[in-house]
């Protein structure tokens, strides 16, 4: 039926029955969507709770996994534990204060085309697979120096960049243009105005945005596969080493012929997902907490 | 507009460039850096990939995209692409035009009809869907989709439906293209759902209630009204859709099962682009099939920017009447 028909349809009241029973119809078909996509976060998060709570315990974190044929008795994550927790920490040391000032740059000081420009790059970068990312660090650093923990931290770096200087440029948007102004009507130089009003009172977002960063980040497998993945099974600390990390070895156990690979590596994604879970449930309070302490503020 | 700008008096003063801030210079100039090192490095991953695809690009030219071989016998290596760039088609545009239905659902679902109590929780459960990584879908994949599908939908999609090419006979092992397919649909599903509720927000409330008031049904004002306004956007959010799904490895290496072939029984193994790279991980043999690897992963990056430029040029024409931007987001 074009636009047209239905117009007459509608003016004139014709069809009422057929046309009430096909609203019914898709009413019932988008409550039927939001249920399947609901019961499809329960089903896969109910199927790693039940798998992984078994091998849940202390020993995931404080033991490594032994190689070999020998391999008996009790066996953790521990070095996947280490590593990811190194790799996250230098990945986020490298995308918060570049992501903060890419966002400051584009929100007080770039004019328009050169803002437009850079956004458009941003979500451009944040379009590119991971897996690409993962072979462009294998090329720039892994090729010739070797797999490192930095080298994945800094594949990780350009996957969070885009995310945090996007939330940051909410933020910055939401600071009332009053305040920067009080404050160089007082004399205050505008980096200063920058530093100690403007960034101050996006504290919040900029922690909001850096956590969903970091819960994103933590997840990535593609990105270490070619930049840190070729590793040992003790727990080691220096980033100039590849580290085992989460995501990687639970890749790596779910494809092991070993049932037991497989319980822990249903344990490994249980922590990660109730890190996740927990980090993006306290990002999303952080988020409406602060953007509500800014509107008040306006 | 920051009050440096509407000072006029002191940009007609003599000798205003001493009134240039040394510390303004000194930030300017650093947070500029960090945009710059943002744009360089666009250029730096396209500049490298290309480099490092150069002797394959150089020995196989396009007819790489042409072949179905990989073959990395030394003394006998070929190459090619055609099996992966089938595979990923298949995957992702069925994955797609599964998703995309059930996303438009979500987001009327969550806009129209959802009560007020399950609105935010309903929308919060769905951006968690996103946040789940893939490689945790993956392991799902293999060991609770992959059964369920083998034991109990591919037999009955087979049985009934076995005369078209697509429903061939079921996979033994329950790593299959159509495993991949379910997984990217869940993958990308929570993405185009959370922008098309955004779209759907934005629809103007007088005109929905103008056509209500007119005595359409709801359906028909979505149709009506809501649809036609968001038109633009949702074709955004489907190319977006599309570019995660084809650029997703982990999940899919982990149930799609491998293989070099073109068949179209999606019961039956295959591979896509970012599957066959990640399946690679331990170790190619030979520089040519390093070479030809990054090739993939080249093709891959085109595909993204082309695919990410394509969304933000219909969000910017349509974007530009309706005030309204496009976010993205979820884990990889």
């Amino acid at each position: 039926m074009s636009s047209h028909n239905l117009t007459q349809a509608v003016l004139r009241a014709e069809g009422l029955p057929r046309r009430r029973a096909t609203n019914r119809l898709m009413e019932a078909l988008a409550w039927l969507a939001a249920a399947v996509a609901v019961g499809l976060l329960v089903l896969v998060v109910w199927s790693v709770a039940r798998r992984g709570w078994s091998e849940l315990n202390l020993d995931l974190i404080t033991k490594t996994p032994t190689s070999g044929f020998l391999a008996t008795g009790k066996q953790g994550l521990a070095n996947a534990f280490a590593g990811t927790l190194v790799i996250v920490l230098v990945a986020t040391l490298m995308a918060l204060p570049t992501g903060v000032l890419v966002a400051v740059y584009l929100n007080e000081f770039a004019p328009p085309a050169i803002r437009n420009a850079v956004s458009v790059t941003l979500d451009v970068l944040n379009g590119i697979p991971a897996i690409v990312i993962g072979i462009f660090v294998y090329g720039l650093f892994v090729l010739g120096h070797g797999q490192s923990a930095l080298a994945g931290a800094f594949a990780l770096a350009v996957i969070m960049l885009p995310l945090v200087a996007r939330s940051t440029m909410e933020v910055l948007a939401l600071v009332p243009s009053s305040l920067r102004e009080a404050s160089l009507a007082l004399g205050v130089p505008r980096w200063r105005t920058t530093l100690s009003v403007v960034l101050p009172q996006t504290v919040g977002g900029i922690v909001t945005g850096t956590t969903l960063a970091v819960a994103r980040a933590a997840g990535e497998t593609a990105p270490l596969l070619f930049t840190s993945s070729i590793v040992g099974t003790n727990v080691h600390w220096n980033p100039h080493h590849a580290l085992q990390s989460i995501p990687v070895a639970i890749f790596e156990l779910s494809e092991s012929p070993d049932p037991q690979d497989h319980a822990r590596a249903w344990a490994a994604a249980l922590v990660l997902l109730l890190f996740i879970l927990f980090a993006s449930l306290g990002a999303r309070w952080l988020a409406t907490r602060s953007r509500r302490k800014l509107a008040a503020s306006r | 507009m920051s009050a440096a700008d509407i000072t006029p008096d002191e940009t007609r003063r003599p000798f205003a460039w001493r009134r240039v801030r040394l510390g303004d210079l000194v930030l300017q100039g650093i947070a500029g850096a960090a945009a710059a090192a943002a744009v360089v490095l666009v250029g730096l991953i396209t500049w490298k990939l290309i480099e490092g695809a150069w002797p394959s690009v150089t020995k196989f030219g396009l007819h790489f995209l042409i072949r179905t071989a990989w073959n990395p016998v030394i003394g006998k290596e070929v190459f090619g692409a055609a099996s992966f760039l089938f595979g990923t088609a298949i995957t992702s545009l069925i994955a797609l035009a599964l998703a995309a239905p059930l996303a438009i659902g979500v987001a009327l679902f969550l806009t129209e009809l959802a009560p007020r109590v399950l609105r935010a929780p309903v929308t919060a459960l769905v951006e968690t869907l996103a946040a789940i990584p893939s490689v945790v879908i993956g392991l799902w994949g293999i060991y609770v989709l992959g059964p369920i599908l083998r034991d109990d939908v591919e037999p009955g999609l087979h049985s009934a439906l076995g005369f078209i090419p697509l429903f061939g006979p079921p996979s033994s092992s329950g790593s299959s293209i159509f495993t991949a397919i379910v997984v990217l649909t869940i993958m990308i599903l929570p993405i185009v759902a959370s922008i098309t509720r955004e779209l759907f927000l934005g629809v103007p409330r007088e005109q929905k209630e103008g056509a209500l008031a007119l005595g359409t049904t709801r359906w028909e004002m979505v149709r009506g009204v809501m649809f036609p306004y968001a038109r633009g956007g949702i074709a955004a959010a489907l190319i977006l859709g599309l570019g995660r799904a084809v650029g997703e490895a982990i999940a899919v290496t982990q149930v799609i099962g491998g293989g070099v072939f073109i068949h179209w029984n999606l019961f039956d193994t295959g591979d896509t682009l970012a599957s066959k790279i990640a399946a690679s991980y331990q170790g190619a043999a030979t520089n040519l099939e390093v070479a030809s690897l990054v090739y993939l992963a080249l093709i891959l990056l085109v595909f993204s920017l082309l695919a990410n430029l394509s969304a933000q040029w219909v969000v910017r024409r349509v974007g530009r009447r309706q005030g309204i931007g496009l976010r993205r987001g979820g884990a990889g």
